[in-house]
């Protein structure tokens, strides 16, 4: 649905996209990762057709931008980070006009209102003007006006960065319904966002990607087992730390706070070894768990790992 | 089209955001006090205490000739400035606050976006022009006598020709400009620059500006056509939107 190829974009000096390529399949929820700076917005601003790429292919949905741009418009839609809007327009004015310009009948228009509305949960708020608007609200306002048209493609730039936890809970509702309807890319860098709702993830840095594969394919391909524990002698459990560093099945030890961390190679092994050792060594334990590793970790360890080389 | 559907979005919001009741007060007051100025600045001037008598003697009877230059002086300058301060912000604004990248990731081109907000801002200032001129013919048909209707409209469709002149050129400006102070900027320089070269007496004939004085002779009757001015008038209002569409489709909003 989605197929970029070897994108460059220059700012002078400053190399926005270096290479970058990608493809999102028709259907899925791609989480586009990566640090400040790595690209994204960039990125989705050429999908839009609001920047120009450099060189490079660009393919969304079937539409090339450098060729055949114009139509563009008609096929995707596009939430920026912070969605801007005339104020003095309510809600139902909003998406009325925003339907006639896609060419969508007064019937059409009126039915799509009402149910837009009832989507983003802004019918009682349908006639008030969105100058007023909270940010979660004109979030949510925003979303509607991407959707008037069902688009194929939408294109969510940091859907839920800027809001409250009751605010980022309905905007992750809302995608997750939205979810087999179209293709969605969302840019985000909260990891444990793209862990709910993203079927497959793209890591960029530097204006490249770094890694991209579905999100289970990802955890299993990266993700090294751990195990945490918390002790009640802080120097009991630094000691013990010391001891399992040397273990050949141990590839990294941390303490964090009182919160000790250990990454292993041979998970196996380490069941049988880790906590023998405490019993060992004498460390009364209050929490003990071999834990699952977070997309933040992978995208940790990958992106160091780039700035590193 | 689109582009009648983003027109009707733009005639909404300057009637919404009081731009549209704004132009229409200024111009009409203008309208309506130029015949009254006309006909009472002689008057108050006589009623000043202690004004020796031969001065009384100098000050001329008022006519019909004064009530039409105080209106074209009126508009000229309050006019012009009035569409210099409507325009500046447009595009830049909307490029500022994002709500350019909204639209145009919809199905509206460019080009419609710039024309709709010029086309816009003409019909506001040309209907809010025509009531004013409705007001002061009246004016002076009450104070003076009635004035031609044919040359009193080729009057004011000079006047808003020069009004389409600084709208455009602000225009211009805009979608060049990032920030909305820098279109203000970029738009007073232009009017200063404008103004200035077109004051120049050789130049001045081929200035929109000239046209003012040639409306004023029109409606008096009398003739000296500028047609020069007016072509080119029409000419810098091409030249200036089609620059602005050719600049804002090259452009990253």
């Amino acid at each position: 649905m989605i197929q970029i190829d070897s994108l460059h974009k220059h700012y002078g000096a400053v190399h926005a996209l270096d290479g970058l390529t990608m493809t999102v399949e028709p259907g899925v929820v791609f989480g586009f990762l990566g640090p400040n700076g790595a690209g994204k917005t960039t990125t989705l601003r050429i999908l839009t057709g609001l920047a120009r790429p450099t060189s490079g292919r660009v393919v969304v949905a079937g539409v090339d931008l450098v060729s055949d741009g114009r139509t563009l418009s008609r096929r995707i839609g596009y939430l920026p980070e912070q969605p801007a809007f005339y104020s003095w327009m309510t809600p139902r004015e909003l998406i009325d006009h925003l339907g006639h310009l896609h060419g969508l009948t007064a019937a059409e228009r009126s039915a799509r209102t009402k149910e837009l509305l009832e989507l983003v949960n802004l019918t009682e708020a349908g006639k008030r003007r969105i100058g007023g608007f909270s940010r979660g609200m004109r979030q949510r306002m925003g979303l509607a006006a991407a959707l008037v048209h069902k688009p194929e493609v939408l294109l969510l730039d940091e859907p839920v960065s800027a809001l409250d936890p009751s605010g980022r809970k309905e905007v992750l509702d809302l995608i997750e319904t939205l979810s087999g309807q179209c293709t969605i890319l969302m840019s985000s860098h909260i990891l444990a966002d793209v862990e709910r709702v993203c079927s497959v993830v793209g890591i960029i840095a530097d204006g490249r990607m770094i890694v991209q594969s579905g999100r289970e394919a990802l955890m299993d391909r990266y993700a090294q087992p751990a195990f945490e524990a918390e002790g009640e002698d802080m120097a009991a459990v630094r000691r013990w730390a010391e001891i399992i560093k040397y273990q050949k099945w141990a590839t990294a030890v941390s303490l964090d706070g009182d919160i000790l961390r250990v990454t292993v190679s041979n998970v196996h092994l380490a069941r049988t070894e880790l906590l023998a050792s405490a019993v060992a060594q004498g460390v009364a334990l209050r929490r003990y768990e071999e834990v699952r590793p977070s997309l933040e970790d992978i995208f940790l360890q990958l992106v160091n790992k780039e700035a590193a080389q | 089209m689109n582009f009648f559907i983003v027109l009707r979005k733009e005639l909404t919001e300057q009637w919404r955001t009081k731009k549209f009741l704004i132009v229409a007060a200024v111009l009409v007051v203008f309208g309506l006090t130029s015949p009254l100025l006309a006909k009472f600045t002689p008057d108050m001037l006589k009623a000043i205490p202690n004004i020796p008598a031969g001065v009384v003697g100098m000050i001329p009877t008022p006519s019909v000739a004064d009530a039409v230059g105080q209106y074209v002086k009126n508009l000229g300058e309050f006019g012009v400035l009035l569409a210099l301060l409507l325009s500046m912000g447009v595009v830049a604004q909307e490029k500022e606050r994002g709500t350019a990248a909204m639209m145009l990731t919809h199905p509206v081109s460019r080009t419609s976006f710039l024309l709709a907000k010029f086309t816009a801002l003409g019909i506001t200032f040309a209907v809010s022009l025509g009531v004013a001129a409705l007001g002061c013919w009246y004016y002076t048909l009450l104070l003076f006598e009635a004035l031609p209707w044919g040359p009193f409209l080729a009057l004011n469709g000079l006047i808003l020709v020069v009004f389409l002149v600084y709208i455009a050129v602000t225009l211009l400006c805009s979608t060049l400009a990032r920030t909305q102070g820098a279109a203000a900027g970029l738009a007073f320089a232009a009017l200063v620059l404008v103004a200035g070269i077109g004051s120049l007496p050789p130049i001045a004939e081929y200035f929109p500006g000239r046209l003012f004085s040639w409306g004023a002779t029109i409606a008096l009757g009398g003739g000296d056509p500028a047609w020069p001015a007016f072509w080119i008038s029409l000419g810098i209002i091409v030249v200036a939107l089609t620059t602005a569409c050719l600049v804002f489709r090259r452009q990253e909003v």
